[in-house]
């Protein structure tokens, strides 16, 4: 008994078994679509995403064109069919933040200044969701825009990470999602030690935050890893 | 694409200087005016420099959503109209308006400022409660403006009287249940260095951004972070210490 309870302390096991700081069972894999010049299947858990790239391309409307640098489209998605409620097609406000924030989170890892005027079209698709759907979306493209040969930085790895009972607990589902003080996604480029995306809503100390926030880039060293392996395991199968 | 000003703006940085002489870490003159519009519930005129944004609160009785069968309705709505901008143009919300009302929205709603379970009238009819803000100018920086126009609304609206399931506009029944108070304050990255309330020019010129929305308690309640470059954890906890420091700054006007 007493050392069930120390277990206890040691591993709060989550409703699947999880650890605190442990992902969700994480699937990538890169170039799984024909047309598309790059792209990737994600799964993190119940949460799937799919991302394909065109791009570079001419772009239009033209007065879009920027002479200094390529001009990243981004348009997050969720499939009617991919919640709990059916989901109106179409682009609602929260997808088009999502939309942005994400563009924004990416283009920190592209070297866009080396291709002016032209366009870059990120498309992610969420094809099943149970939370982190942005940060799956994010992981998804960053592995696209790799397979499409689009020179970067670094990949961008991204997971949510949150405050459930008092224990800092990463990649939530949307069960913990509804019982944590606050819920952060943070995108972060390993090779840069940059975050990249950042957003909170709830209600913490800033040290609360902080530390999430530590736990959530712990969680993206681990993702990214995911993401390189998925990349060389595409490579290696042609080879 | 680079202009003149951005590139003057990166140079300024540099030497620890900003177009308006302010410091770093120092917000423009802020003025607030409560009760500016009457046919609105609460309203609010907020002036951050030369950034205008009014604020309206509108209430109606309606349904409670489905998911929450025992809480009222609070809605934050934003419009930047051309009269604001010369780069502003009439139609449907750009992506613009809609992450600057999402986020205030989020604010407001995290922290809990409006106790939306007292919103309750009965089992078929709860209070809605809309905030619109309305751009009048801008000039960089509609988060901060915009929330503090939202909560000063807010804060000193009057709610109309519900009688025989009608409402009576004509007649007022006192505050809206208010628990919290929120402030955000917005840090911009430029050149490497962290400028606090930036102007239109400093926006363009911003390479990062990072919004932190702090509850009189201390607490943050909600985070931003905008424009296509990251920033280290260092440079979130400078952000996060400037914030919790002039956010002090914003809630001294409110009073």
């Amino acid at each position: 008994m007493r050392k069930f309870t120390n277990m206890l302390k040691v591993m709060p096991i989550r409703a699947d078994g999880r650890s605190k700081e442990e992902l969700r069972e994480l699937v990538i894999k890169a170039g799984v679509l024909k047309n598309a010049e790059g792209s990737a299947y994600v799964k993190m858990g119940n949460t799937v995403a799919v991302a394909g790239v065109y791009g570079p391309r001419e772009l239009f409307p033209k007065f879009l064109q920027n002479p200094e640098k390529a001009h990243l489209k981004c348009r997050y998605n969720m499939a009617p069919f991919s919640t709990k409620d059916r989901k109106r097609p179409g682009q609602d406000r929260r997808s088009q933040e999502i939309s942005k924030v994400v563009a924004d989170a990416l283009e920190a890892a592209i070297f866009t200044k080396e291709f002016p005027k032209v366009g870059i079209d990120i498309y992610i698709e969420i094809l099943q969701g149970d939370a982190g759907t942005r940060c799956a979306g994010i992981n998804a493209a960053s592995v696209a825009l790799a397979d499409a040969g689009i020179p970067m930085r670094g990949l961008i790895a991204a997971v949510a990470a949150g405050k459930v009972d008092g224990d800092y607990v990463l990649d939530l589902t949307y069960n913990e999602e509804e019982k944590t003080k606050a819920d952060i996604p943070v995108a972060y480029m390993p090779s840069m030690k940059k975050i990249t995306l950042l957003q909170m809503d709830g209600d913490l100390s800033a040290d609360d935050l902080k530390n999430v926030v530590n736990v959530a880039i712990k969680g993206c060293e681990k993702v990214y890893e995911a993401q390189v392996e998925a990349l060389k395991n595409k490579y290696t199968a042609v080879l | 694409m680079m202009t003149i000003s951005e590139g003057y703006v990166h140079e300024l940085a540099e030497k620890g200087l900003r177009l308006d002489k302010r410091k770093f870490d120092e917000f423009r003159d802020v003025e607030i005016e409560t009760n500016v519009i009457k046919s609105a519930e609460g309203s609010a005129q907020v002036k951050l420099g030369n950034t205008i944004v009014i604020a309206g609160i509108k209430m109606s009785v309606g349904e409670p959503f489905e998911d929450k069968p025992d809480e009222g309705v609070l809605m934050v709505g934003a419009e930047l109209t051309p009269i604001a901008d010369p780069d502003f143009e009439p139609g449907p919300p750009d992506i613009r308006s809609i992450e600057f009302a999402r986020v205030v929205d989020r604010t407001v709603r995290e922290s809990k400022m409006i106790d939306v379970k007292a919103l309750k009238i009965n089992e078929e009819a709860v209070w809605i409660v809309n905030v619109d803000l309305h751009v009048m100018n801008f000039d960089g920086n509609l988060i901060d403006a915009g929330n503090l126009a939202a909560v000063a609304a807010l804060a000193t609206a009057k709610m109309p009287k519900y009688e025989n399931g009608k409402v009576n506009y004509d007649e007022k029944s006192g505050a809206l249940p208010i628990t919290a108070m929120p402030i955000s304050v917005t840090t911009v990255k430029i050149n490497g260095k962290l400028l606090i309330d930036p102007t239109k020019e400093e926006e363009n010129a911003a390479d990062a951004r990072l919004t932190v929305s702090i509850k009189n308690d201390g607490n943050i309640c909600s985070l931003q972070k905008g424009g296509t470059e990251g920033f280290t954890v260092e440079e979130l906890d400078k952000m996060l210490l400037i914030a919790a420091e002039k956010q002090e700054n914003l809630r001294a006007a409110l009073k």
